[in-house]
């Protein structure tokens, strides 16, 4: 493999600009989640980090740039054919269909990333590899007991788990973890630590949070974003140690 | 699903099984009304795929169904006498048109969408007015005769054939769309009704989902405004007006939306107390079944099927 190809495998975003009228909300973003990255985009709030989810996922078209998928323009992809492609996301609000249960939420998933979705005559549960898949999802997150109950009976940082199971039964290439501990009683978030902890090692993810414990604990890399502009990426290390940085933290209460 | 819940659907169908072939006997002289009973539960069952399955909020599906019993009785006036083949193409032209209609109307949002639904209903109302050539106008379309069903049941004065003809299509139809409902592609609409978002994020085209749902329910409608053109032998412009789409709405909530069931019950409830309202007290018979409306979905919001333990969910 050459040094261009490594170069180009995973998601890279160059230039991504995003305005509504006068107002720009993403700023020449450069952003590169190469395969088994773990990247944190952090930010005071309204600095446009689910505005960067959206143009990534394809929900948001952008005013100018490009998104490449292993070398690939992705950038007029829909929305739905990027998810084809392995770039997946999770919610920051939970979007779970209320009376299904987490069993019908993964098999769902499955049965669309294998494109048996348009399948008009058998039952849903049917598909004997797919019933087996999606009890394993259910294993390694630790929902089993939980699989057959309707969502919106289950406790918050479960209905957050099963956001998180039904974006690995799509098998993501890129995964896009919008607060996935956002609203949980911190009781309930250490299921969901654990979860994201365990998430494959090839995957490439990119987390927004506003936990820091979490960030810093998790991501190999983090993106500062502020006004829509990178101001500063880099090791944990690094953020940590940048008084811009320090500043924008400290003083975010100061600044509203 | 649980077994008892299994149980009590297999006692509801086959109560509905006996209830419908019973009708042969119990009231033979109500032979033709049950026959609008039955090619209405199965246009009801079409709005239930649409509305109560897919969200999708028409208030014009009668432009399909109208265009389904055009197809029929302009089939049978001058190709051919046959039904089944003029059921087929009233299927036909429901699907094409509801696939054409479709193509713009699920573009829209929601609001906007029962404008231009109920508009396209107007719209095919006042050509079927203006072409009265081929439609016959305000006179109507008739003049056909229909050939027997399978080459073996002629068409009799008492309704016998017709009605038996009407059950045996709505039945089927109905196994049909039970079956397509719990499939891959039916979950899949009704999560797109409940978070389109989330079936986008699967990697879902929400859009032609509900074009693919909507095409199919438009050739349900189209068989069932062919059904009502066959066993009536004659079309009247009414099957395109505004209250055809919008006594369906109201028989689909009354029953309740989304489970087939409903639409069955509700189209059942509607019909025979509008009937029975009409002959008690011709000049009061809105009241009444306006009064029943109110009562039904002030008891009952989810609709009556909602009573039962499987009805709701």
């Amino acid at each position: 493999m050459s040094a261009q190809e490594i170069d180009a495998a995973g998601l890279s975003v160059r230039n991504l600009n995003k305005r509504f009228g006068g107002l720009t909300v993403a700023s020449d973003l450069n952003v590169d989640l190469p395969p088994g990255s773990r990247t944190a985009l952090i930010g005071p709030n309204g600095a446009g980090k689910t505005t960067f989810a959206g143009l990534v996922t394809g929900i948001l078209p952008p005013s100018s740039g490009t998104i490449m998928l292993d070398g690939e323009d992705i950038t007029r992809l829909s929305a739905a054919r990027r998810v084809k492609r392995g770039i997946v996301r999770t919610f920051q609000i939970t979007t779970l269909l209320k009376a299904m249960t987490p069993r019908e939420h993964i098999r769902l998933a499955i049965l669309e990333r294998r494109n048996l979705g348009w399948r008009m005559f058998s039952g849903a549960s049917d598909f004997r590899d797919v019933e087996s898949e999606a009890a394993s999802i259910l294993e390694q997150l630790i929902l089993r007991e939980d699989a057959d109950r309707r969502v919106d009976r289950l406790p918050y940082g479960k209905q957050r788990l099963v956001e998180i199971a039904i974006a690995l039964a799509l098998r993501p290439r890129i995964l896009l973890l919008d607060e996935p501990a956002a609203g949980v009683p911190s009781g309930e978030s250490g299921v969901i630590i654990d979860a994201i902890r365990t998430l494959p090692e090839d995957l490439a993810v990119l987390i927004i949070e506003h936990d820091m414990d979490l960030v810093f604990s998790f991501a190999k890399r983090i993106v500062v974003l502020v006004s829509g502009a990178i101001l500063t990426e880099g090791e944990p290390g690094e953020i940590a140690a940048d008084p811009r940085v320090r500043a924008l933290y400290l003083g975010e209460e100061a600044h509203g | 699903m649980d077994l008892s819940s299994l149980k009590s659907r297999l006692v509801v169908d086959l109560g509905l099984l006996a209830a419908s072939i019973a009708m042969f006997f119990v009231l033979p002289d109500q032979l033709g009304f049950a026959t609008r009973v039955i090619t209405t539960v199965l246009f009801v069952l079409s709005l239930d795929l649409v509305l109560g399955y897919a969200g999708i909020p028409t208030l014009g599906h009668a432009a399909i169904f109208g265009i389904g019993a055009y197809a029929a009785g302009l089939y049978a006036l001058h190709v051919s006498s046959e039904p089944l083949s003029g059921l087929l193409v009233a299927g036909i032209a429901g699907a094409v048109i509801a696939f054409l209609t479709g193509l713009l109307l699920l573009r829209v949002n929601k609001l906007t969408l029962v404008m231009i639904s109920i508009a396209m209903a107007q719209i095919a109302l006042e050509i079927a007015n203006q072409a009265s050539g081929l439609t016959g106008g305000a006179d109507g379309l008739g003049g056909f005769e229909l050939g027997p069903v399978l080459g073996l049941f002629a068409f009799d004065f008492y309704g016998y054939t017709a009605y038996g003809y009407a059950l045996a299509v709505t039945w089927l139809l109905f196994l049909v769309m039970r079956r397509l409902m719990a499939s891959p592609f039916g979950i899949s609409c009704q999560g797109v009704r409940e978070q389109p978002r989330r079936m986008e994020a699967l990697g879902v085209s929400v859009y032609w989902r509900l074009v693919a749902i909507y095409t199919i329910a438009g050739s349900i409608a189209g068989v069932a405004g062919g059904l009502a053109t066959q066993t009536t032998q004659f079309v009247s412009l009414e099957v395109l007006g505004f209250t055809v789409s919008a006594e369906a709405l109201i028989m689909l909530i009354i029953g309740g939306t989304g489970r087939l069931y409903g639409a069955i019950i509700g189209t059942i409830l509607f019909m025979s107390a509008h009937d029975i309202a009409a002959g008690i007290a011709p000049a009061n018979w809105l009241f009444v079944i306006g009064a029943l409306v109110i009562v039904v979905v002030l008891v009952t919001p989810r609709g009556l099927l909602s009573i039962l333990p499987w009805g709701s969910r």
